[in-house]
């Protein structure tokens, strides 16, 4: 970042590092593909509850569980990981046109959709909440006695959505670190590849979520 | 040669790091140097293997020996494969990718020249971590494939599968760095007029091989994070017997990866032999599309064969029938390049050298161990030959016969340009005739023994079945190889330091990495060529030659040309020990997983924010 831009040629005029992020966006789709396959796979296969979409009594206990997944809680950090995307484009839209003039008439909201550093803290920000209603997700689940050890379901649902949350975590401290190259010394267009390579995997782990939220929560 | 004049010998810019001493190993990012660095490892671990399998064939040599206890035999036959197929022969290839593609394709380095260095010390961490406990006899014991719900901590209660289970872990960061690398590197480096169909046949199927590794590991990523979770943190995945767990989900994902596994083990050697003939028969490689297309098809088929190794499973007719097709589907483009290699040779001026004898085996023998492999395609067939020694001589014929052979036509043909001094013509010769010889009495009679029903993974066996003589002659078979090892460490050891100089093209080949000095120079190519065929030093206009020329100036420096080396450092290789010691935290504490993390982190963050080399003027 702090390092020097150097052009060296390239047989395709592309950056090594955008060849590269896309090649490993290919490889986290066999990551992800696996993990969703082992979740549909084991789909209504658990012999106990509690369960996603349907009740479940405990035949010892007589204790009866109701369908474990909050569909309209998840809708909501959906909706959130969906606007991040849209503040990633903001974000390097921003950085791109970084010193370019503004129209001499230009109003609050022009002024501040160039405003890198404010659409990569709220891309940050929508990351952060996703993790947020992740956790308290997480949470509730074990209260209400599920974990990733009670059956094929937990082990499934917990770390298939885990290690998304995981990505979102490393996505929300790659954005972090370049807040703060941009409050520290201004990104320009100069590192616009920096934060395009970034948005990238934004997307992408943006578009697994969706994959995810249609198999996992969606269909029944 | 034109003298030329150089205006400003030092530009104060120059950088060119440590050339010699400790140091200069541990820091160095340039691409022959790291290749150099793998092929040493790789070849420890390769004789390490070898230990291995002598113990074994010493143990079976005979019937009822007890020469080791059954619970230390399981740990020999899974540390043989583990080490041969993860330890030896995939990073002999990865000692290959790293010399030539760069000089292949006229290139001063790999993409990421530091990430290069990454890879390697994660895999040289993480082949110590997964090797030591053999000596400790609490290695691994679950054979190469790990087979779950045996492999869970149900029935696999010791540390053993541990350190399987984190050491491929481990094993698969440097994989897919390697090889995020070399598709990038391959992709974009290549230089002018280099179009796809213009690369020398080594780099196709290394190109190839990067895509498979790059859609492959992922997979056997994840079964091995269901096998840890299961084992340490309780999850089901795995859990057959409580949780209503699937049997087959660790055999599927597993082999998912493990068949496109078995071509990044020998595609690299089909593109080492597409080298060696066309340059010691004097003819370009025979119908040089149909062999890019042939493997390029193969990598893509052998993404959908892998349940025929689960035949044996019941998997009902329908899923048998498709993989079954799907196999023997796989003989076709394989056996293109079998004929190509022969049309090759036909009517050429052939030398029968060292090289062209390593891969003429690999010809031959690759054909024996292919002809076994469309037998077991075919289900009824199958179901006979699993898990006997059938299987075993016929993998053994396509990896020591197929991979094997043609690393080490690979290693006689390239060790004149890596070190600048030839391989002795005559121990080599005595080489390859005791492989020769050795690896068929070795693993030949397996193919007996195994149609005689002697099933494998058996520490020992009762007289009278007749397997004997079988087992006999693969143990002195075995011995024969393994004192040909001995004979090529000797001509290894020996010829780096007095064998006859090379000069930059010995064999007369014609591709760009001969229009170099042998050993080249750091920085490759004093002037990016300009390339405009297939066979630039054979078919190249005057251009090209012209400038293989000027590339062919020995004893200059970086400096002398104005060109600008990336710096050394010793992070890449901080941050490949700070990995590998969060994962040996899982064996020993939280405080080790936190230290190792954190010491990656923060050496990953300097390596990012520091430059790769000088500024440019």
């Amino acid at each position: 970042m702090s390092a020097t831009v150097t052009h060296h040629y390239t047989s395709t005029g592309l950056d090594n590092r955008k060849i590269a992020i896309w090649a490993f966006i290919g490889s986290e789709c066999m990551l992800f593909i696996s993990l969703i396959s082992t979740y549909l796979i084991y789909k209504g296969r658990s012999v106990v509850g509690p369960l996603p979409h349907e009740k479940w009594t405990d035949p010892s206990t007589g204790h009866t569980f109701a369908p474990i997944l909050n569909i309209p809680v998840t809708s909501m950090s959906t909706f959130v990981l969906l606007m991040s995307s849209l503040f990633m484009v903001l974000a390097l839209a921003a950085v791109q046109n970084k010193g370019r003039p503004l129209p001499a008439n230009a109003g609050w909201w022009t002024r501040k959709l160039a405003s890198s550093q404010l659409w990569l803290f709220m891309t940050a920000l929508a990351g952060a909440t996703f993790l947020g209603f992740q956790a308290y997700e997480f949470t509730s689940f074990v209260n209400e006695g599920l974990t990733i050890k009670t059956n094929l379901f937990g082990s499934s649902f917990f770390t298939l959505t885990g290690f998304h949350g995981a990505h979102v975590t490393a996505g929300v401290l790659w954005l972090l670190a370049l807040l703060s190259i941009d409050a520290r010394r201004g990104l320009g267009p100069s590192d616009a590849l920096n934060v395009d390579i970034c948005a990238l995997y934004w997307h992408f782990v943006d578009v697994v979520w969706i994959a995810i939220f249609t198999l996992v929560y969606l269909i029944r | 040669m034109a003298s030329t004049a150089i205006a400003t010998p030092l530009a104060p810019t120059a950088y060119s790091g440590e050339q010699s001493g400790v140091w200069s190993w541990l820091t160095t990012v340039d691409h022959k140097r790291i290749g150099t660095l793998y092929l040493f490892t790789a070849l420890f671990f390769f004789m390490w293997g070898g230990v291995e399998a002598l113990i074994i064939r010493a143990q079976l040599g005979a019937p009822n020996q007890h020469l080791v206890s059954a619970e230390f035999y399981n740990q020999l036959f899974t540390m043989h494969g583990t080490t041969m197929i993860f330890l030896a022969i995939m990073p002999l290839s990865a000692a290959f990718f790293n010399y030539l593609i760069p000089l292949q394709i006229g290139a001063r380095d790999v993409a990421f020249p530091r990430l290069n260095a990454f890879s390697y010390w994660v895999y040289l961490f993480g082949g110590i971590f997964i090797t030591v406990p053999i000596l400790f006899a609490v290695a691994p014991d679950g054979g190469w494939f790990g087979y779950a719900p045996l492999t869970t901590r149900a029935y696999s209660p010791g540390i053993n599968i541990d350190f399987w289970v984190i050491g491929l872990q481990i094993l698969g960061v440097s994989s897919l760095a390697a090889a995020f690398n070399f598709l990038t590197t391959i992709i974009n480096l290549r230089a002018p007029g280099m179009s796809l169909m213009r690369m020398p046949m080594f780099t196709w199927m290394s190109f190839v091989v990067q895509f498979l590794l790059v859609l492959a590991f992922p997979v056997i990523t994840i079964a091995l994070v269901f096998l840890l979770f299961d084992r340490f943190f309780g999850t089901n995945f795995y859990n057959t017997v409580d949780a209503g767990a699937d049997p087959l989900l660790w055999q599927h994902l597993f082999w998912i990866f493990g068949h496109p596994e078995v071509y990044i083990l020998i595609l690299p050697a089909f593109g080492l032999v597409s080298e060696v003939i066309p340059a010691n028969s004097k003819k370009p490689l025979f119908g040089y599309p149909v062999m890019v297309y042939s493997g390029i098809l193969i990598a893509v088929l052998g993404f959908g064969v892998w349940a025929h190794h689960m035949f044996a499973v019941g998997m009902g007719p329908i899923a048998d029938t498709f993989f079954s097709l799907a196999t023997m589907l796989i003989g076709i483009p394989t056996g293109v390049k079998i004929f190509n290699w022969i049309a090759t040779m036909a009517q050429g001026h052939v030398r029968l050298n060292t090289p062209m004898l390593f891969a003429i085996a690999l010809v031959a023998l690759f054909t024996i161990g292919g002809i076994s492999g469309v037998m077991h395609s075919s289900p009824p067939a199958d179901l006979q030959q699993t898990d006997t020694y059938f299987i075993v001589a016929h993998f053994h014929y396509v990896l020591f016969g197929g991979s094997i052979m043609g690393i080490f036509a690979g290693i006689y043909h390239y060790f004149p340009k890596m070190t600048g001094r030839m391989l002795d013509e005559k121990l080599g010769k005595i080489h390859f005739w005791l492989y020769f010889v050795g690896m068929n009495i070795t693993f030949f009679p397996m193919h007996f023994a195994g149609m005689l029903g002697m099933p494998r993974r058996i520490y020992t066996y009762d007289a009278g079945q007749g397997w004997e003589s079988y087992n006999f002659y693969s143990s002195i078979g075995s011995y024969i190889i393994g004192v040909a090892t001995l004979v090529f460490a000797w001509n290894f050891l020996k010829s780096r330091r007095s064998g006859a100089i090379a000069g930059p093209n010995p064999w007369g080949a014609a591709t760009l990495e001969w229009t170099i000095p042998s050993p080249p120079p750091d920085y490759n190519f004093a002037k990016i060529p300009t390339v405009t065929s297939r066979y630039p030093l054979w078919e190249g206009k005057e251009a090209d030659l012209e400038s293989a020329r000027f590339n062919a100036q020995e004893g200059k420096t970086a400096a002398d040309f104005g060109i600008v080396m990336p710096y050394n450092t010793i992070k890449p290789m901080i941050v490949a020990f700070g990995l590998v010691l969060m994962f040996c935290g899982l064996l020993t504490s939280r405080v080790i997983i936190f230290l190792g993390a954190g010491i990656m982190i923060v050496s990953l963050f300097t390596w990012l924010l520091s430059p790769l080399e000088p500024e440019h003027h």
